[in-house]
């Protein structure tokens, strides 16, 4: 094992992948002369060429579809947005002409694609490139979504997402980039399922569940309220969809008591379905009604302290976690 | 063709004895015919068969006594018989030895677990409404307005702690709940477990000591002394009373009662008692002081628009609070046709059950037993009971501060402090006052 950053992993897994199938390619707006918006895609133009490491115009809806047609074809595009708020332009091809194709084409044409980019509020990018997509993307039938939050979690997942035969969503974080974790060797070929959540750290008295740039978060109340003597388990669900339910159920059963921090919004956020499927599935194993920390219910402010107010934070799970446990 | 059940007569029936059968097994019975008496917890009623066909079957013999949806009997089709061992639900093979369906029919009895679960998750007049659809609709009460139904206050519990108590056997209602407004949390359940087991029960009023004395009788609780038993416990625990007492000059109204007997001599008018106008009184004052004319509903105070007088009277076997609907728009000749029809008839037990139901507040009077002043337990949901006592001869100081004979009658107000403070009982009794030392206002 040896420490790298997030932003590594994701270029590691790239590489790797171009590197095994010819079929794979990149594109995206800045992906391969300036390296990457975010340099996730350093060296890539060096190592694999124009033909493989392909910049774009700013047409988000054109190069989304021109990926789909190409995955069509035969080949395994995986499209960069420079965020996934730029996603929204190009919304029709990703939940309409992706997702819909092999069923709509009588199972002629999968489409094996890789939509990736950082989703989510960063740091003062106001209203309108701050949006946390995944809520959006989860409910289109035929799209897979995952949510990596630790460098290990982004380079394994996006990995299995590249040979996945069907579309999947790789929602990255831009405030994870630049932090770092334990991977495995360059040689080791990791891969890591979808649909498959991962105790972060254990606890016995309430379960808090989260995932990308709410795993942070929820660690840090989780060890905070360790002093206040409330043991917390940190469940990171590492896919939105397919959802791994059992690593749920198991955690709720073993805890009793809920918090699910989310980075989206309030209303129909991923939060509203987790607990519902709790409630239908277990009912009789809560002891208290499940908590909810997402985004405030407004559009993103610019101002600082106002952004840092509508976002959800360490604290407001810790509060969160004090009134399920009547704290 | 069908099994019929035991159905459910009124809210508060859980279970009913078969008093007599109407029908012989093999007679042809309509819809609509009499074909059984049943005694409820209040009454005996005659009961109508819901089908055409033949009572093929009694499974219940006269003073059989079940729960309500118990099968009682089987209408079948002209030749049409009741199906053999319709207990069994999951029948073991035709062929399966005798012992062996009976094993199975043990073990089906044996979940007890589930029945308690039924008992804490749901009040028995929630269940009784799946219920309600199924027998004859003829006899479901379809009262206006129902305070009853929030008989007993919900207890406030997590799911987790429903079941850990179903497990347990615990008793949700001993405990009390640490969560958020008094909710049962699993850990208090836990904790309840442990002290069960550590010392002699708590929460039950066991009998502590067996009395020495050594036992003449022991007589079966009736449905109605069951239902007595239930409900002045769940009023005294958890309805906060308290106690507001009046004495009242009654000479004006033993003049006017004089007055109406010798004047209407042969007359219904002559029939009128203290107590009629003592009713009348109640109402009126409850339609002047509309905010006593209420009940708690856990989130909210419910005030009635029609004053719905219960009046207690008192059986051999027990006492029962008949209810004047509307009583607010009768006269005092009316209210005491109706208390008079009302009593008698639940002497005899040929009351109809809405006619229990819906009380919004009750008056209670001893004083024809010699009770000069008592304070009775209100009957939940009302939020309010009057307990009246005997008018009597007593020295008192008149208004030229001299000492006289007057007569007095003790009025005790008992209230639900959830509903009515103080101060609002007090007004309630003011009006009442007002009415009782000046009937002729009872006349108009």
């Amino acid at each position: 094992m040896r420490e790298i950053t997030y932003r590594q992993a994701l270029n590691e897994a790239l590489a790797e992948e171009l590197e095994r199938d010819q079929n794979v390619f990149l594109m995206g707006e800045e992906v391969a002369q300036y390296n990457g918006a975010y340099k996730v895609s350093q060296g890539l133009l060096d190592r694999f060429g124009p033909m493989r490491i392909i910049d774009t115009p700013i047409s988000e809806n054109g190069f989304a579809g021109m990926g789909v047609g190409a995955a069509m074809v035969g080949l395994r595009p995986i499209i960069e947005f420079m965020t996934f708020s730029f996603s929204l332009v190009a919304f029709d091809q990703v939940v309409n002409n992706a997702p819909n194709m092999l069923t709509m084409s009588g199972g002629q044409f999968n489409i094996p694609i890789t939509f990736r980019g950082p989703n989510g509020p960063a740091h003062q990018l106001g209203a309108t490139h701050s949006h946390a997509t995944e809520c959006l993307y989860a409910n289109f039938p035929g799209l897979k979504i995952c949510t990596p939050a630790t460098p290990r979690d982004a380079k394994g997942l996006l990995k299995t997402a590249i040979r996945d035969n069907n579309p999947v969503l790789v929602l990255e974080s831009e405030l994870l980039y630049s932090s770092k974790g334990m991977v495995e060797p360059l040689e080791h070929d990791l891969l890591i399922p979808l649909g498959q959540a991962e105790l972060k750290r254990e606890g016995s008295d309430v379960t808090i569940i989260c995932y990308a740039q709410t795993v942070p978060l929820a660690l840090a109340a989780a060890e905070a309220l360790e002093g206040e003597e409330i043991s917390a388990e940190v469940l990171d669900l590492r896919s939105i969809k397919p959802l791994d339910l059992q690593a749920i159920l198991a955690s709720v059963s073993k805890t009793h008591r809920v918090v699910v921090a989310e980075q989206d919004r309030p209303y129909c956020g991923i939060g509203a379905e987790i607990c519902y499927r709790i409630q239908k599935e277990i009912f009789d194993e809560l002891d208290a009604p499940i908590a909810r920390v997402s985004q405030e219910d407004v559009p993103m402010p610019y101002n600082e302290r106002l952004e840092q107010a509508a976002l959800p934070s360490a604290e407001k799970i810790m509060a969160a976690v004090k009134k399920v446990c009547y704290a | 063709m069908p099994d019929i059940h035991m159905p459910k007569l009124s809210d508060t029936m859980t279970e009913g004895t078969v008093v007599a059968w109407k029908k012989k097994k093999g007679e042809k019975v309509a819809t609509g015919d009499v074909i059984a008496e049943i005694e409820t917890d209040k009454a005996t009623m005659e009961w109508e068969s819901p089908e055409d066909g033949v009572l093929a079957e009694i499974y219940i013999e006269e003073g059989g006594k079940v729960n309500v949806g118990d099968k009682l009997a089987f209408i079948g089709g002209e030749g049409e018989a009741a199906p053999v061992a319709p207990e069994e639900a999951e029948a073991p093979a035709p062929e399966a030895k005798k012992e062996e369906s009976k094993k199975a029919q043990a073990e089906t009895e044996m979940p007890a677990p589930a029945d308690q679960k039924k008992e804490e998750t749901a009040p028995p007049q929630e269940a009784g409404k799946i219920e309600a659809e199924k027998p004859s609709a003829n006899l479901q009460p379809k009262p206006e307005m129902q305070p009853a139904t929030t008989g007993q206050a919900r207890v406030k519990a997590s799911p987790l702690a429903r079941r850990l108590a179903a497990e347990q056997g615990v008793d949700l209602s001993g405990i009390n709940g640490t969560g958020p407004e008094g909710r049962v949390t699993e850990g208090d359940v836990r904790a309840a477990v442990k002290s069960k087991a550590a010392g002699p029960s708590q929460t039950k009023a066991a009998p502590a000591t067996k009395m020495q004395a050594g036992e003449g009788a022991r007589i079966h609780l009736s449905g109605m002394r069951k239902v007595i038993a239930e409900r002045l416990v769940a009023s005294k625990g958890p309805v906060p009373h308290f106690y507001l007492n009046i004495e009242i000059d009654a000479g004006p109204l033993m003049t006017a009662r004089a007055e109406l007997k010798s004047a209407g001599e042969g007359s219904d008018t002559s029939k009128i008692t203290v107590n009629d106008f003592v009713l009348m009184a109640a109402v009126q004052a409850a339609v002047k002081v509309p905010k006593a004319n209420a009940s708690f509903d856990e989130d909210a105070i419910v005030q009635y628009t029609d004053v719905n007088l219960a009046v207690a009277v008192a059986l051999d076997e027990g006492l029962v609070t008949p209810v004047i609907t509307a009583a607010q728009t009768k006269s005092l000749r009316e209210i005491s046709a109706a208390v008079k029809d009302l009593a008698q008839r639940a002497r005899n037990k040929r009351m109809k059950p809405e006619e229990f139901q819906g009380g919004t507040f009750t008056v209670s009077n001893l004083g024809g037993y010699g009770i000069d002043s008592f304070s009775a337990i209100i009957n939940p949901p009302q939020g309010f009971i009057l307990a009246i006592g005997a008018v009597s001869k007593r020295a008192i100081v008149d208004d030229c501060d001299q000492l006289a004979v007057g007569h007095r009658l003790a009025i005790t107000m008992s209230c639900d402090h959830r509903v009515i403070d103080g101060a609002l009982g007090a007004e309630y009794l003011k009006e009442l006052r007002r009415l009782l030392e000046n009937p002729t206002l009872l006349l108009i």
